[in-house]
Parts: structure tokens; C-alpha cells; sequence
């Protein structure tokens, strides 16, 4: 394999994808030189245009629905690819006829509760649309993009370069490695994942041009504020000083809260649709997508000049009489700052935490979206969760005074397009500076300068950069520490379930590459059944060594994640037989987190993170 | 848009074409085709919008050959300006009809859907950068076609003037791509809904 040309960042979104690169050949130190890629895509049968972004939206369309050759790209498609259409058009479509329509497929791949390598999506699809898996979507977005890049660069085969594919911080090992395996479908070898709001921060580096080293000093924790267009992600990053070089340290990542900004716009949306319902107009499906772009072009200027009091918005008609049949309203600035402002970045106090309500009885088979709509909330507990986050850090040991009730940031980024808007990054920074001043610390700053709608494909890109040898990189290893549990050997007490252990498996912080043996502990597996176990992860533990086990943790300590499960393959054994295995746990070099069952004469077997639900 | 006959380009301009030519080819494979055919027949590029019927300027009488705009673009053009903006929704209808109010709700759709196919699709810019209203001055051999003379035109130049408009000039044109089979006629399908 011949050297790489380019250094490729590729970001999968929830609701859009980006290919960045940089060129290595003219690349040195920090002076980079970069760009996006266009990627052809259809936008209408039969048309091809070249955007910056991919929708991330895959459309089933019916055998008679496209002419023969209007889904056509400018590469050769596999029978199987062209019973889907990905990008621009498939949104526009899928407006119409939602029950062919896969959206959100990253979210379906942080679902838990699914099989995610099932055929399930579209879920409210009608029994004969051939449903795709979450899988299977992702695979076809990140193909995609590949082909694209072959099309533009034929003389750099995609293969032989240096690729990263972006992942939200908070995804768990089997949302991890569902993508890896999704990647490898697509063709893509050798792949690191990084973690996005990681690569929003590598983006800021690369477009300083090195006066990143001025504006940020050792001691300052840099707190990450990623509101994408469907998920919210934290990450803090330390910076440490390490033989007079400064050395980002990630040291805490935020849960999953699938909240973002088409919320915040489709939130709008209803909020105007009621009062035109309050007017007897009703609007269809189609009226209100037409409306939920009007919201967003409405809040956004709303948000940006304050001397605007009100903006119009147009629902044209569906029908070929555009001046009686479209409906005209508008949004008034103070609609746009109690709804946006107030309902998804309260001013809240630092002790405030998002209200998380009983779940219905029956639920339907959905995404897990979040229930508190208050990001300020949810980055309230994140932060008062991670108090403890640079305890052990060195250079940081008495920077936070010990009643600190959370971790207090010095300076803070944003990403996302929904931070377009400067009152909202204000409305956070306000927040922020508040708690910071009841706790008598010092305001953070803010780290101005972002690309907010393709920062994560260019620190993706640039990553890859990076990891041959050139700039500076974020260290971190595994975000969380993971345990399985154990039944502790207690006399059965009727209606009691026997209590648990948490055998540490994975400590906090493994680096990349590292593989470290379970001591002391042996686990019988019977061969060819499969053995399920327990599974937790804690984003809070750090000092939890491999091999402890807690009898007791806090509620919100550990966070019992899928099940998972090992099966010993009946290879040269006999079936129920039991092996002796310990547990191995690796950080791969791809980001992802492997457990193996290792018998005493070293044959391994994987543990499955991703359980099927049979 | 206006894509008609130059007169000879300066030599200094001429320096800028060659570099921009030697860009153009290496990253352009379209370009460096049209390129390298330039030497066999003169084949005009398609203008992108409505036939600009432009008389070769003649210093021989040679033959006068006018080229036809193929539909295609404009079709397509069309098409775009139907499906962001509902521009022929718009011009089909009967003003009198309806009150300005409700012409005025269109008008916003129309207007910002046209601004968005044409800040997509083209990237326009102005001739001159100079405020409309201030004196210009305009050098021997400026662009006949980048500037009209109004008003008093008598002498030579350098002419001396008021800027009454700055011109716009389309420098790069990305029109979508077509499939093969594509029916460029259809500008919008009829709807359907099941």
C-alpha cells in the first residue's frame, strides 16, 4: 500500500454527513491545507448536484415511483443501493411520503432497546416496503461518501488513505462498534473513530493557526458544548503541560440526550401551526415541513437582530394556486425568546437537573428522546456529575475549591449550526458565568472562531492529520470504566433478588492499543451456550482499578447498560463442556472497546456488546 | 448573464487568462477538453439563460453565425425556479383577482426561493464595485459588452461618466446535472397523493 495523499475526516451526522480533508503532500506542522468535498447526489429524479453536505436520509422509493435511470448517480450502484436514495432528494421525498422514509439512523444505533442489525427502519413503514437496518443505513450514507471521493479523486483510491469517521462522545461500546462495523461495510479499512466534540476542538486548533497555544493555557478545562442537529453532547478537555508542550487531556464525556436543533425548530413549528389551527387552518404533512423551514428561518433572524419584532412566514399552497392558496403568519421575537430561549436553555440555577418523568406503560417502539428539553439542565448535571473530574490530575490538585458543587469550566466551545445564532452561545456563557460566580470562581471565556456546521469533518480530517505524526493530539483513552455484575454469594431471601457485585472489567482512561487481563478471576463457560451477563458503565469512577468489585455505588454511578454475551464456539471442544476463561479488555486503535473470553491455552472468543434481542 | 461577443482582451488581462486557463485545466477535465477542441471549430459554451443572439463582431465580412442556446438549461433553469421560488405558479396566475396582501405572501416565497437558485446555482457579482451614482472613468478598449455607453455618447475615450447601474456579471454557473434519459420538458411532475 502506497503512502497516503490525503488525510480524510468524515462526520456522520444524525441528520447530515460531511467529507473534509487534508492534503498531506502540502501539509506541514500546523499550515494545513484542507477542504470539503462535494458530494453529487440527487436532488430531484433524475438530477444530480454537487452540495457540501449529505442529508443523512436514505428514501425507499416504490418499483413505479422513478422512471427508469432517474436514480442514477454518477457511479455504478449495486442492485442493492439503488433500491435507495440517499441525500437531498430523500429528505425532500421523504416530506411527502414519511412511511419510506429512514431518518435518524445514528440515533437508531445508540438504541438500546433495539436489535440494531435488524431490518426495522422505517419504523411506521407499511408491511411491504423492505425495511432497512439502522446498520444498514449508515453503511449506505458512509458508501456514499466513499464513491464520491473516488468520482473527485481517482489518482487517491479512498482505500489507501488515512480516514477517521466521527462518533457522539457519549456512545456507548456497542454504538461504537455497530459503527466500525458499519464503516468496514462501506470499505473503509483501518479506520479510527473519534469522538465529535474531541474533533470540534481539533477543528478550533487547525483554524488557529497555531494561536490556539495564546488563547488557552495550562490549568484551563474547556468544557464542549455540541448541539447537533438531533443529538447534545459534552465533553471537558484539560489542558496539562507536559515538558513545556501543552497536552489536551479528555477527561470527561456527557450522556446521550437525543435533543438537538431540529427540535427546536419542529417545537416551533407546532407552536405556529396552533395558532393557525386556532384560526381553523389546518395544515398536512407536507404544509408543515414548508413551515418547520420557515421557523427556522424566522428564529434564526429573530435571534440574530434584536431590532427585528416580528418575522413573516409563508406556507405555500401544495396546489398550483400560489397567491390565494398560501397561508401567511409570522413569529414575534417574544414567541422566538420564550420558546427557544427559555423552553431549551433556561436560565437555571447550578443545582438544577433535568426532570425526568415516568415512562408510560406501553410505549411505542421509538427513539429514547430526551425528556427534559432544557439543555442548560442537562449540562447542570453533567457538570455538578463530573465535580471530581480533575481530582487526580496533575497540575490541577487545589485549583477548585472542595465545596465546589460542580466542575468549574474556564473556557468553553461551541458547535453545531443552532449556535449560529450568538444569543443562544450568550444565553449558555450567562448561565455558566452565573453558577461560576455563586461559587466564587472566575467567568469562562468563550473560544470564538468555529466552523460550527463543519467542524467536526475538518478536526476529523485533521485528526487523521494528526495521527501521522504532526500537531498536537487530544489524549484521553475510554471515557467510562465498565463492570459486569456478579452475584454475590448470599442465602436466597424469598422475593429478593439476590444482590449484585460490580467486577470492574475496563478501567477509566485505557489508551488506545492497550489490552489488559481480568487477575484472579475465572468464569466457567459452559461451550456452545451462550452466557449473558450484566453490564454497567460509569463516567464518574476513575479510580476503579481492573478486578475490584463494588458491593455498594451510588444511584448514579453506574449506568447498566445492553446486556452482553459470550459464546464459546464449539471448535475442537465438545459441547457442554466448561472452559476456564478470564477476561480480557482491549482499546483497540480504532477507538472501540473489545472484551474476550481467553481460555488457559490463549484461545479467545469475543464478547458481543450488541445482543440480538432474540 | 450577458454572454456575447469581447473585444481583444489587454495584455495584462491576457495574463490572468493563461494563469487561470492553467488552473482551470489541471483541476477541470471538462475544461481541458473544451480546450483542446477550442482550435477546431469555435463551439460556443450553452448560455445558461434565454439565446443572447450575439453578431460576431465582424472585422472581415465573414459569414455571420448565430448560435441557438440549447433548451436543455434553460428548461432546467426553469425548473429550479418553479421548485424553490413556484415562479411559474406565480407568473400563471391573474393578479387582479387578489388583494396586495395576498400577492405580497407570494411574493416572499418567490422572492426568496429565487434568491437561493440563484445564490446556489450561479455566483453573481457586480461589474462595478464603484456606488451607482459616483463619476467613472472608462480607460480605450474597456469591455463594450461589460458596459453600456448612454446619454451623450460622442468622442473617444477614455470616457467620463455617472454610474447609473453597476452591472452584474455571472462569473461561475453550477447547474445540476442531468441523467441521461432525463425529460428536461417536465418543469414540474403533477402530484399525486395516495
Amino acid at each position: 500500500m502506497s503512502d497516503p495523499r490525503y488525510a480524510i475526516g468524515i462526520d456522520l451526522g444524525t441528520t447530515h454527513s460531511a467529507l473534509s480533508y487534508v492534503n498531506l503532500q502540502t501539509s506541514d506542522g500546523e499550515k494545513t491545507q484542507h477542504g470539503v468535498l462535494a458530494i453529487p447526489q440527487l436532488t430531484a429524479p433524475g438530477t444530480i448536484e454537487e452540495l457540501p453536505l449529505l442529508p443523512s436520509f436514505l428514501y425507499l422509493p416504490h418499483a413505479d415511483e422513478l422512471a427508469p435511470g432517474e436514480n442514477n448517480l454518477p457511479w455504478q450502484q449495486t442492485a442493492e443501493e439503488q433500491a435507495g436514495v440517499a441525500g437531498e432528494m430523500a429528505r425532500s421525498r421523504g416530506a411527502t411520503t414519511p412511511i419510506r422514509l429512514v431518518s435518524s439512523a445514528k440515533s437508531w444505533l445508540s438504541h438500546p432497546g433495539v436489535d440494531r442489525r435488524s431490518a426495522l427502519l422505517p419504523n411506521d413503514a407499511p408491511e411491504e416496503v423492505a425495511r432497512v437496518s439502522p446498520l444498514e443505513a449508515s453503511t449506505r450514507y458512509l458508501s456514499h461518501l466513499r464513491k464520491a471521493w473516488e468520482q473527485a479523486h481517482p489518482e487517491a483510491p479512498f482505500g489507501e488513505q488515512a480516514v477517521t469517521v466521527t462518533i457522539p462522545a457519549s456512545f456507548d461500546p456497542g454504538a461504537r462498534e455497530l459503527t466500525a462495523d458499519a464503516a468496514r461495510a462501506a470499505g473503509y479499512t483501518n479506520l479510527p473513530l473519534l469522538e465529535e466534540p474531541q474533533a470540534a476542538l481539533y477543528s478550533w486548533i487547525q483554524g488557529s493557526e497555531g494561536r490556539w497555544r495564546k488563547e488557552v493555557k495550562p490549568g484551563d478545562i474547556i468544557l464542549v458544548v455540541d448541539v447537533g442537529g438531533g443529538t447534545s453532547d459534552f465533553s471537558l478537555i484539560a489542558v496539562l503541560e507536559r515538558d513545556g508542550v501543552l497536552e489536551p487531556h479528555r477527561i470527561a464525556v456527557g450522556d446521550h440526550i437525543l435533543l438537538g436543533g431540529d427540535n427546536m425548530d419542529l417545537a416551533l413549528a407546532h407552536l405556529v401551526a396552533r395558532k393557525l389551527a386556532a384560526n381553523g387552518t389546518q395544515l398536512d404533512a407536507w404544509q408543515m415541513r414548508a413551515l418547520t423551514y420557515g421557523c427556522r428561518t424566522a428564529k434564526e433572524k429573530l435571534l440574530a437582530d434584536e431590532t427585528v419584532a416580528t418575522w413573516p412566514i409563508v406556507v405555500p399552497s401544495r396546489g398550483s394556486k400560489l397567491i390565494g392558496g398560501s397561508i401567511r403568519t409570522e413569529l414575534t421575537r417574544d414567541e422566538v425568546s420564550t420558546f427557544i430561549l427559555d423552553g431549551f436553555f433556561p436560565k437555571v440555577e447550578a443545582s438544577a437537573r433535568p426532570a425526568v418523568r415516568q415512562r408510560a406503560g406501553l410505549t411505542q417502539l421509538g427513539l429514547p428522546y430526551a425528556q427534559d428539553a432544557g439543555i442548560t439542565r442537562h449540562l447542570a448535571a453533567f457538570l455538578a456529575r463530573q465535580v471530581g473530574a480533575t481530582a487526580e490530575l496533575e497540575g490541577y490538585a487545589g485549583k477548585q475549591s472542595a465545596d465546589a458543587t460542580f466542575l468549574h469550566p474556564t473556557a468553553v466551545l461551541f458547535n453545531g449550526g443552532v449556535f449560529k445564532s450568538d444569543l443562544l452561545a450568550q444565553r449558555i456563557m450567562g448561565t455558566i458565568n452565573d453558577w461560576l460566580y455563586m461559587e466564587g470562581a472566575e467567568p469562562a471565556r468563550m473560544l470564538g472562531g468555529a466552523d460550527l456546521d463543519l467542524a467536526v469533518a475538518r478536526g476529523a480530517a485533521y485528526y487523521s492529520y494528526v495521527r501521522r505524526g504532526s500537531g498536537v493530539r487530544i489524549r484521553g483513552g475510554t471515557a467510562r470504566s465498565y463492570y459486569v455484575a456478579i452475584e454475590s454469594a448470599m442465602p436466597a431471601i424469598p422475593g429478593m433478588e439476590p444482590p449484585i457485585q460490580a467486577l470492574c472489567v475496563a478501567p477509566f482512561g485505557m489508551e488506545e492499543g492497550s489490552e489488559i487481563e481480568l487477575p484472579n478471576q475465572e468464569f466457567g463457560l459452559v461451550v456452545g451456550e451462550p452466557v449473558q451477563f450484566r453490564f454497567f458503565g460509569s463516567s464518574v469512577r476513575r479510580q476503579d482499578q481492573i478486578g475490584d468489585l463494588l458491593d455498594f455505588w451510588g444511584p448514579d454511578e453506574l449506568i447498566e447498560m445492553n446486556e452482553i454475551q459470550a459464546t464459546l464456539s464449539p471448535e475442537g471442544r465438545v459441547a457442554g463442556d466448561v472452559v476456564q476463561v478470564r477476561l480480557h479488555a482491549m482499546a483497540t486503535e480504532s477507538g472501540t472497546l473489545e472484551l474476550a473470553a481467553v481460555a488457559n491455552d490463549g484461545q479467545r472468543w469475543k464478547v458481543e456488546f450488541d445482543v440480538r434481542n432474540a | 448573464m450577458t454572454n456575447s461577443n469581447q473585444p481583444l482582451p489587454s495584455f495584462f488581462s491576457r495574463i490572468s487568462i493563461a494563469i487561470g486557463a492553467f488552473f482551470r485545466t489541471l483541476s477541470d477535465a471538462e475544461y481541458a477538453a473544451r480546450l483542446s477542441r477550442i482550435d477546431e471549430a469555435p463551439q460556443p459554451v450553452a448560455a445558461p439563460v434565454a439565446p443572447a443572439p450575439a453578431p460576431a463582431p465582424a472585422p472581415a465580412p465573414a459569414p455571420v453565425t448565430l448560435r441557438v442556446a440549447t433548451p436543455d438549461a434553460a428548461l432546467q433553469l426553469l425548473s429550479l425556479f418553479q421548485r424553490e421560488a413556484r415562479l411559474i405558479d406565480f407568473t400563471q396566475e391573474n393578479l387582479s383577482a387578489y388583494s396586495d396582501a395576498d400577492i405580497g405572501a407570494a411574493a416572499r416565497v418567490v422572492h426568496e426561493g429565487c434568491a437561493k437558485v440563484l445564490k446556489e446555482h450561479f455566483t453573481i457579482q457586480p461589474i462595478r464595485s464603484e456606488a451607482e451614482g459616483s463619476r467613472i472613468e472608462l480607460p480605450e478598449g474597456f469591455d463594450a459588452a461589460a458596459v453600456r455607453l448612454t446619454g451623450n455618447v460622442v468622442g473617444k475615450a477614455p470616457f467620463k461618466g455617472t454610474l447609473s447601474h453597476r452591472g452584474w456579471r455571472s462569473a461561475e454557473v453550477r447547474l445540476p446535472k442531468l441523467a441521461e434519459a432525463h425529460d428536461a420538458s417536465i418543469l414540474a411532475p403533477a402530484e399525486v397523493e395516495l
